[in-house]
């Protein structure tokens, strides 16, 4: 049997894809079926690794969406116009197709139901995608900690998971609001523009109730954010990051 | 051994004429841009070039002198040791020959040195004789700052992490320095013709 | 600002590495004597080999190359605050 994954070894593994979701114009949705699945918590990520017939390889990093509790593992491919390996995954990859990948990844992006909360999630435009593992896991255990998810993205079209927060945000416990940064419908009452001081002010906890905070997105979001955060005088070793960007030449 | 991924092409890379592309190189059309850390971004009044070290009497110029030196159009190819390749890049620049005219030394080896602390090694039989230059233009403009503007080292016939991005200066030296990657395991040398990427190649 | 990242983008290299989870290590900057987990270094992944600098002077810690399949590591300026095995030559 191929490659069953030792505890301390971080072992390249074939999944097979079940299923594919059009998230938005951009990002897309890839359910895997991974045998040799050990299991992972809601923020860890995934090495995607690619292979050309001539042997060229391209490896990226992708967070995973899917919670714990939820079968299959679910990635969210952001395509980047001039990418390498997004286009590949959301442009040709289909149902039945293999991936070879290397995961769970990360101990330090991570949240797990059992921690104390409240839970401050703040992301920006792909960076929603291990938050979305976050929250389904919080809504799968439901621990008694209270979750807010500041999302920020150009258009309300470029929410991932726009009807699935809609559906979170019913529970009493979760508050979503949304950015939106270039465009807004008409008599949008939620944000306009960036997750600056002023949406924070009014959107986050107070510092004194010490919340745990994760932001995620591109790194220049979450330099801002981060930023904006500190100045609404949130405790730095509060904050966990978690930078996207382009890898690979 | 990984399975073929099926559709996977990658990006469009091509062995082009073996002639003019070294072993195990793709052409580009692209101009990739690598970093080891932050873009520097030196005001032009701040800037200045210095030819110092093991020299009798060190030089410097400040940008609107060294702009007034004798400077040349090149047209090279140049070799990326994570291996793309890209033809017929123009540049203009000061010869490195020009530059170490101006200074006496015995020295036989040289430390390039640039803004954000990077630097490479090179020796003087590689920099002499139109091998190197400090180039302060690519395609008939200024050399953008992720490219390595205002001033970058051009060193064509050896991978182009001796070419030096944010240059500011060279250092003689008695004996062959190791620079940044250098250091930390790729070669010495760097010629992509014996494929000399690691240590020990 | 475009390229850079941080130590989450290499925690997959780092678990190979090191045989192990490295992003929650807190090392020291030998530079500038700022604690931090590697999570939260600076990354520059875009270059002939990895390099992780201080989030706080930019000091280069540590420096990852792969050569032949083998990982090379660094650490020119960090100081693991705990006991870190590694699997490979450092």
């Amino acid at each position: 049997m191929a490659g069953a994954a030792l505890p301390g070894r971080l072992s390249w593994q074939l999944g097979r894809v079940v299923d594919t979701i059009e998230e938005t114009r951009r990002a897309k949705s890839l359910v895997l079926d991974l045998p040799n699945w050990q299991g992972h918590r809601a923020g860890q990520h995934v090495d995607i690794r690619l292979t050309a017939d001539d042997g060229y390889q391209a490896q990226r990093g992708y967070s995973i969406a899917s919670a714990p509790e939820d079968d299959g593992v679910m990635l969210t491919v952001d395509r980047l116009e001039r990418g390498e390996v997004s286009p590949y995954l959301t442009d040709v990859i289909e149902q039945g197709d293999e991936l070879e990948l290397r995961g769970p990844i990360g101990g330090y992006f991570v949240w797990d139901a059992s921690q104390s909360g409240p839970l401050l999630l703040i992301s920006g435009g792909s960076g929603i995608v291990p938050l979305r593992a976050m929250l389904r896991h919080w809504a799968a255990a439901r621990p008694a900690v209270e979750v807010r998810l500041l999302h920020s993205a150009r258009s309300l079209d470029d929410v991932i998971y726009r009807d699935e927060l809609m559906r979170l945000a019913a529970f009493e416990e979760v508050d979503v609001r949304i950015a939106l940064t270039r465009a807004w419908p008409d008599g949008w009452r939620g944000h306009r523009g960036r997750v600056d001081r002023d949406f924070l002010d009014g959107a986050a906890w107070p510092p004194r109730d010490q919340p745990h905070i994760y932001v995620c997105g591109p790194t220049a979001f979450v330099e801002a954010a981060t930023a904006a955060l500190v100045e609404t005088g949130q405790q730095p070793n509060t904050i966990k990051t978690e930078r996207f960007g382009p890898t690979g030449n | 051994m990984s399975p073929i991924s099926r559709g996977f092409l990658g990006r469009r890379r091509s062995r082009g004429d073996p002639s003019r592309v070294p072993p195990g190189q793709y052409v580009t059309d692209d101009f990739p841009v690598l970093s080891a850390g932050p873009t520097p971004h030196t005001p032009l009044p701040d800037w200045s070039f210095t030819v110092d070290g093991a020299v009798v009497k060190p030089v410097s110029w400040r940008w609107v002198e060294f702009l007034a030196l004798p400077a040349e159009h090149v047209t090279v190819d140049i070799h990326c040791v994570t291996k793309w390749s890209k033809l017929d890049t123009s540049w203009r620049g000061v010869s490195l020959e020009a530059l170490l005219k101006t200074v006496e030394t015995k020295a036989e080896y040289l430390t390039a040195w640039c803004d954000g602390g990077y630097t490479t090694n090179l020796a003087l039989d590689d920099v002499l004789d139109g091998k190197a230059w400090v180039a302060y233009e690519y395609e008939g403009g200024p050399i953008h700052p992720e490219h390595g503007g205002p001033a970058r080292l051009l060193v064509p016939h050896l991978y182009f992490w001796k070419s030096a991005k944010w240059v500011r200066g060279l250092r003689l030296t008695p004996t062959d320095e190791p620079g940044f990657w250098e250091t930390y395991g790729y070669h010495n040398h760097g010629d992509p013709w014996l494929e000399q990427r690691y240590r020990g190649d | 600002m475009t390229y850079v990242l941080d130590g989450n983008a290499i925690a997959g290299d780092l678990f190979a590495a090191f045989g192990h989870e490295m992003t929650t290590v807190v090392g020291r900057c030998r530079n500038c004597g700022t604690a931090s987990p590697v999570a939260e270094l600076c990354v520059y992944a875009r270059a002939p080999g990895t390099v992780a600098r201080c989030s706080t002077c930019h000091a280069v810690v540590m420096v990852l190359v792969t050569i032949g399949g083998e990982y090379h590591i660094h650490l020119p300026a960090y100081e693991f605050m705990e006991e870190v095995q590694s699997s490979c030559e450092l």
